[in-house]
């Protein structure tokens, strides 16, 4: 890598130092948006399934997946942490301490903002076209997939937020992960661990690294957004 | 409209609908048969898009029946009966895909698709919007997409809902002359309206509607020239009736 660059994007980092930092930043999107896309999965459907259906408790159920928005990440890590301990219930499976388990962790995370926010923008989709797609033969199940396309703009601003929190998040990884150098360790758990050392070059690059992957999502959820006002109304 | 099975009649039998403790339909008994504009006349709030969404399947009724001549309103395995809104209900996507999408809900083969959807946009002058946003068109425009779109289903019976109420007269005539094309097709048009101009111009047999009940039920002329009751007098003379 031509030098300038390195240390301008290094903040001055060595080389070894740089390709620690790489690694470092790689680990933590590769985690961050492999449970996103399970998120997604999960969260799209159930979201979609609960705003359009109508069955005894649903408030209830509605309330508690808004209040599983605001989860505490280290009772999330503590939680997986437990289940995929050795005497834990999955414990057989060894996942503890492997970027499976930090998976595992943050889709737990983001699944309820996926689910919460998809309901919302759902629920009042069909509320819209709800009977000019039953007019249409479709039933209620049937008609989800056209519904989750329909609110494609919103739902990608959801799944940006989805996003944003499990990749600003610490509690959780460093549970579940272990903080292993070279296998579980994630920009925030860096941060923390090189910050308690008083290694502050790392832990500032890594911050701005941080913050500029917030702007950037931050920019990307308002492109969405405007986008999809010109161009689909 | 190709020669198939005809699910008219349309019957409805004591046909009532209550809402938190009121009757807002109460025991309609009506038959539909193949034939010239059925219009729904009515001042707001008589029942009329009720009585359209109940016969269309969308609302179920608290007691009585809606019976078509075969089982569901169905040839084939496909809905013969379609149904056109007030406010048009438009995809975020474009006019082309608009047909696509209601052609791919109804069960058109992919094959039928495309052919059908170009057929519609040529026929009723869409063509140069097709690969517009649909809910970027104008009101009038999103209208005649919303008739066009019923009208690619290839419905016997298609149901409309006040479909001129929110537009502007230039508009309004687009559609009626929609709806006239529809009905030398010899399509069954049953529509809503509380417009008296409106259905002079279009109806071939007058239901008027109040207060959830069929008051009066007779050909146009008849209606027009010699209403039966007091109420149908009274509204033709642009009375307040309730």
């Amino acid at each position: 890598m031509d030098e300038a660059v390195v240390s301008t994007f290094g903040f001055g980092l060595s080389d070894p130092a740089l390709a620690n930092l790489l690694q470092i930043v790689g680990l933590s999107l590769r985690v961050t948006l492999t449970a996103l896309a399970l998120a997604a999965v999960i969260g799209l459907p159930l979201g979609a399934l609960i705003g359009i259906s109508r069955f005894p408790g649903r408030k209830a159920v509605i309330i508690v997946v808004n209040a599983l928005m605001g989860l505490p990440p280290v009772v999330v890590g503590l939680v997986v942490y437990l289940t995929l301990s050795r005497s834990g219930p999955l414990g057989a499976l060894g996942l503890l301490f492997t970027p499976a388990a930090m998976v595992v962790a943050q889709t737990i995370l983001i699944v309820p903002i996926v689910v919460a926010l998809s309901r919302q923008t759902i629920e009042d989709l069909w509320g819209e076209l709800g009977e000019h797609l039953r007019s249409l033969g479709l039933t209620d199940v049937a008609a989800v997939p056209t519904l989750l396309w329909e609110g494609r703009f919103a739902l990608a601003t959801a799944l940006l937020a989805g996003f944003g929190r499990a990749s600003a998040e610490v509690g959780s990884v460093i549970i579940v992960g272990g903080n292993i150098a070279g296998f579980t360790r994630t920009m925030t758990t860096t941060i923390t661990l090189e910050t308690s050392k008083g290694d502050l070059p790392l832990a500032l690059a890594l911050g701005g690294i941080l913050i500029c992957l917030t702007i950037a999502l931050n920019a990307g959820a308002f492109a969405i957004s405007r986008v999809g006002a010109r161009h689909a109304g | 409209m190709r020669a198939e099975a005809t699910i008219l009649p349309l019957e409805l039998d004591r046909l009532r609908f209550e809402a938190d403790g009121r009757r807002l339909i109460d025991d309609v008994d009506l038959v539909v048969a193949r034939g010239g504009p059925t219009v729904l006349l009515g001042p707001n709030g008589a029942g009329k898009s009720l009585l359209l969404r109940l016969a269309h399947g969308l609302v179920a009724p608290t007691s009585g029946e809606v019976r078509w001549a075969i089982g569901g309103g169905e040839t084939a395995g496909r809905k013969r009966h379609a149904m056109v809104f007030q406010k048009p209900v438009m995809l975020r996507r474009s006019v082309h895909d608009n047909l696509i999408h209601a052609l791919a809900a109804a069960g058109f083969c992919r094959s039928d698709r495309a052919a059908r959807a170009d057929e519609a946009l040529a026929r009723f002058g869409l063509r140069d919007h097709a690969g517009r946003a649909a809910r970027l068109l104008s009101g009038g425009e999103q209208q005649r997409l919303a008739v066009a779109r019923a009208w690619s289903l290839d419905p016997e019976v298609l149901f409309l809902d006040e479909p001129t109420a929110h537009l502007d007269p230039s508009a309004t005539r687009a559609i009626e002359t929609m709806i006239t094309t529809l009905r030398a097709e010899g399509r069954t048009l049953v529509m809503a309206t509380h417009d008296l101009a409106q259905a002079r111009r279009l109806a071939a047999r007058v239901v008027f509607v109040l207060g959830g009940r069929v008051v009066e039920d007779a050909p146009a002329e008849v209606f027009f020239d010699n209403p039966a009751t007091e109420a149908a007098r009274a509204f033709l003379a642009g009375e307040l009736v309730w």
